[in-house]
């Protein structure tokens, strides 16, 4: 198969315009993975499948992450006027980095039969711009997993045919996968309490 | 057996055309939830189906009844700690399960298996596909309205082996075997005895199980041209295992990845060519004694030596900050474990690819033009098993 | 009856017994479970009527698919809170009298799957249940016992006075509220007049 840097100058040939990134991996498994913009995913997609050195006709997996709003704190060298005179002094900064939802998308060829070719897109945050294109049209397989993400991390895909929850009932209002998920705390009472799921039925015991 | 003698019993049985021959409903249209509680849906699944009069017009699934929150859990909790939870996702197969996910997180962490520990990986794994199968025919029999005999034949079979299981294992079904760079415990003693005569027998049963089954004419009408699937929409679904060969794709992952040793041994990957419900059935009987094949050879040759990789860390197990897809042809299909680590003791992301969860997106496909009794038979084709489907 | 005539009665081929007696003795050996699977615990529950276990011998091969003509339920696997309405809703469609086996940890507390969000942590917080077996999955053989078990009940139940089982008593429900799904959770989350959370043993 290619390397992940000629599939990246092969889309990025047949589709000017396209932001391409490629995410490392240092462990063993060396799966690195593309990063797509969301404004020609689906057209990576396509291409990904049809093109005839790759023919990445098999989605095997598609699943969400969630990545958190993360604050960074580094020391940073500023030079500052102290007393008179200009002096190189460490401070603490505190940088915010928004978090976001991330569909990944796990490809292989079966007519080639190699892979796995990893496909990641990016929504802009986690609260209201949560809107990916759907590559259900592309790959049949996508349909339910789709489906599954849009349930449980809440992205919602685009040009999806039936974008319905499909785990949860369907009043269910929140997106359990997600990493800040508050969920109902029934736990009134444990057989066998011990650490923190003492702690946890202990608001009840009285 | 080559994909022509598959399909060499005749075809007595027209697909009925997909609406009234006029081209046009001729009545009312009618509304069933099969399930969640129905003894044909293997487990609480339900099916919304819309009937025109005895003919299926359209089918939507409806998942989620046995929803219990197996990945949020496991990242929640420490990597060995989830092993014993992917025994529970796929119930027959719990030794597969677990090779998967030592699989995926081997790959993560750098891990390498001693030889003796792939051998019993192989004996166990195609030990599960061999109960999994035969189980699977004797649901798929009582889904016709064979009821009883031909899974009590299929129960009794599937004892011996968890028999062997649980001498191994100290569980019948839910073994938790398996561990990252290697396997728990070694073979007690005389165990490769009972396993050889388990598989020294296994065939006995097959043919007997064959001769009252493959040949019937009531098994060949409510099989043969029901629930066909064509092979690029098999592909463009993701579909796998024993249902993408029964379209005749040529796909077995212990074959492409060649993962573990299967490299080591010569089977051959049985293919169908019209995709029905009969293929499926044929495809995982000769997969079974492909099975046999390769279960006689490990048995054979299964050498002596350690069990687990030295640099395999039992506490503290912590991979670094990454992530890895490990996936192996599970008796179902392609089981696949998705892992993101960041770099502290519980997996950041932890997904599981299902197999039936994936092999049922095509389920409507099948199912429509079909009558209501073939949909439980093209349901209990696909073979799911609920655990896995809704995680 | 006095213990002595009735043994000399049987000498001389007088067979006597009570309407009670007789009764328990029909229902505890005719006991038609409901066809009615959830999970892992089910393959379990379906092995213990095949060829090795044989459940025949109880008189309880007869898995009905329908609840109108079940006696007894075997919640088999983990009750979710998306299948929790579904199951108490069966348990009501059954005809009195009626029974609940919980099989495996699942059924009685949620089980190694306690902390999921959307499993219900156990099946007594909305019907009453008979007989707890635990274990992941349990044994036939524990099935096997919860039977024996189960009928040990039936043959000691009184049909009158104030001790009377609840389908003599016609006071008592036979059929509990259904939950509803909620924006976040079951509405209500248990019913109170079936279980109410016992005392911690360590709170404090």
């Amino acid at each position: 198969m290619e390397t992940l840097e000629q599939i990246k100058d092969r889309i990025a040939a047949a589709i000017p315009g396209a932001r391409l990134e490629i995410i490392p991996n240092d462990t063993p498994a060396n799966q690195r993975s593309l990063l797509v913009d969301r404004e020609h995913a689906f057209e990576v997609a396509r291409l990904l499948r049809d093109d005839a050195v790759l023919r990445l006709d098999y989605l095997s997996n598609a699943t969400g992450v969630d990545w958190l709003d993360t604050s960074i704190k580094e020391k940073v060298k500023v030079k500052k006027v102290v007393e008179g005179v200009e002096k190189e002094v460490d401070e603490m900064v505190e940088r915010k980095k928004a978090g976001y939802l991330e569909a990944v998308y796990h490809l292989y060829s079966i007519a080639h039969r190699h892979g796995p070719v990893i496909l990641r897109i990016r929504t802009d945050n986690r609260t209201d711009k949560t809107r990916l294109p759907s590559l259900t049209p592309v790959w049949r397989s996508a349909e339910f997993q789709e489906r599954e993400i849009y349930d449980l991390y809440g992205i919602i895909f685009d040009g999806h045919p039936d974008l319905r929850r499909i785990l949860m009932w369907d009043g269910f209002q929140d997106y359990p996968m997600r990493k800040d998920y508050a969920e109902p705390d029934d736990y009134e009472y444990e057989p066998t309490p011990h650490d923190e799921v003492l702690e946890k039925a202990q608001p009840h015991s009285r | 057996m080559p994909a022509a003698e598959i399909s060499s019993p005749p075809r007595n049985y027209e697909v009925m055309p997909k609406a009234s021959p006029n081209g046009e409903f001729d009545g009312e249209l009618l509304e069933v939830a099969m399930g969640p509680h129905h003894p044909s849906t293997h487990g609480v699944f339900r099916m919304d189906v819309v009937l025109d009069g005895e003919r299926v017009a359209k089918l939507k699934p409806v998942f989620g009844y046995l929803h219990r929150n197996h990945e949020k859990i496991a990242e929640n909790t420490t990597y060995l700690a989830s092993m014993p939870y992917t025994d529970r996702l796929d119930y027959f197969c719990s030794m597969t399960n677990n090779w998967a996910y030592a699989l995926s997180v081997e790959k993560l962490a750098g891990l390498q298996p001693p030889e003796r520990a792939e051998y019993i990986r192989i004996i166990t794994a195609e030990l599960t596909r061999l109960v999994n199968h035969t189980c699977l025919v004797g649901f798929l029999l009582q889904d016709m309205g064979a009821l009883g005999t031909p899974l009590m034949y299929a129960f009794r079979e599937r004892e011996k082996i968890l028999d062997l299981f649980e001498a191994l294992s100290g569980s019948r079904m839910m073994c938790n075997y398996m561990r990252f760079g290697g396997c728990r415990a070694d073979l007690p003693a005389g165990w490769l005895d009972g396993a050889k005569q388990v598989v020294e027998n296994y065939p006995r049963f097959l043919d007997e199980f064959e001769a009252f089954l493959s040949g019937n004419e009531i098994l060949m009408a409510r099989t043969q041209g029901v629930g066909a699937l064509p092979a690029e929409l098999a592909v463009s679904a993701g579909i796998s295992g024993p249902m993408l060969r029964a379209c005749g794709v040529n796909y077995d992952i212990r074959k492409v990845d060649k993962y573990g040793i299967y490299d080591r041994f010569e089977f051959r990957v049985p293919l169908g060519d019209h995709g029905d419900v009969f293929d499926r059935y044929m495809i995982r009987l000769l997969e079974m004694r492909e099975s046999l094949k390769i279960l006689r050879k490990a048995l054979a040759d299964i050498p002596d030596g350690p069990i687990v990789d030295s640099k395999a860390k039992i506490r503290g197990f912590k991979p670094k900050v990454g992530e890895a897809y490990g996936r192996i042809e599970g008796p179902k299909g392609e089981l696949g474990f998705y892992l993101i680590s960041d770099g502290s003791l519980n997996p950041y992301r932890y997904r599981v690819r299902p197999p039936s969860f994936i092999n049922l997106t095509v389920l409507e496909d099948m199912c429509v033009g079909h009558s209501v009794a073939d949909v439980v038979v093209i349901l209990g084709s696909v073979d799911i098993v609920l655990g896995e489907v809704d995680r | 009856m006095d213990e002595g005539l009735r043994s000399e009665l049987s000498k001389q081929g007088i067979f006597t017994t009570t309407l009670e007696g007789i009764y328990n003795w029909g229902r505890r050996n005719s006991v038609w479970p409901l066809q009615f699977g959830l999970a892992c615990c089910a393959i379990e529950m379906i092995a213990s009527t095949m060829a090795r276990y044989d459940l025949a011998r109880f008189g309880a091969e007869v898995f009905r698919p329908s609840p109108r003509q079940a006696d007894l339920m075997i919640v088999a696997g983990t009750v979710t809170k998306k299948m929790a309405p579904q199951v108490v809703r069966l348990y009501n469609q059954m005809p009195e009298p009626k029974y609940v086996i919980a099989m495996g940890a699942c059924a009685i507390s949620g089980g190694p799957f306690k902390q999921g969000y959307n499993v219900l942590k156990g099946i007594d917080r909305y019907i009453p249940v008979d007989v707890h077996i635990p274990g992941c999955p349990p044994r036939p053989e524990a099935l096997i016992h919860a039977f024996m078990t189960l009928q040990k009940k039936i043959g000691a139940q009184r049909l009158s006075g104030s001790e009377r089982a609840r389908h003599a008593d016609p006071e008592a429900p036979s059929e509990f509220p259904v939950p509803q799904y909620g924006p976040h959770d079951l509405e209500p989350s248990k019913n109170m007049d079936v279980w109410q959370p016992p005392k911690l043993a360590r709170a404090g």
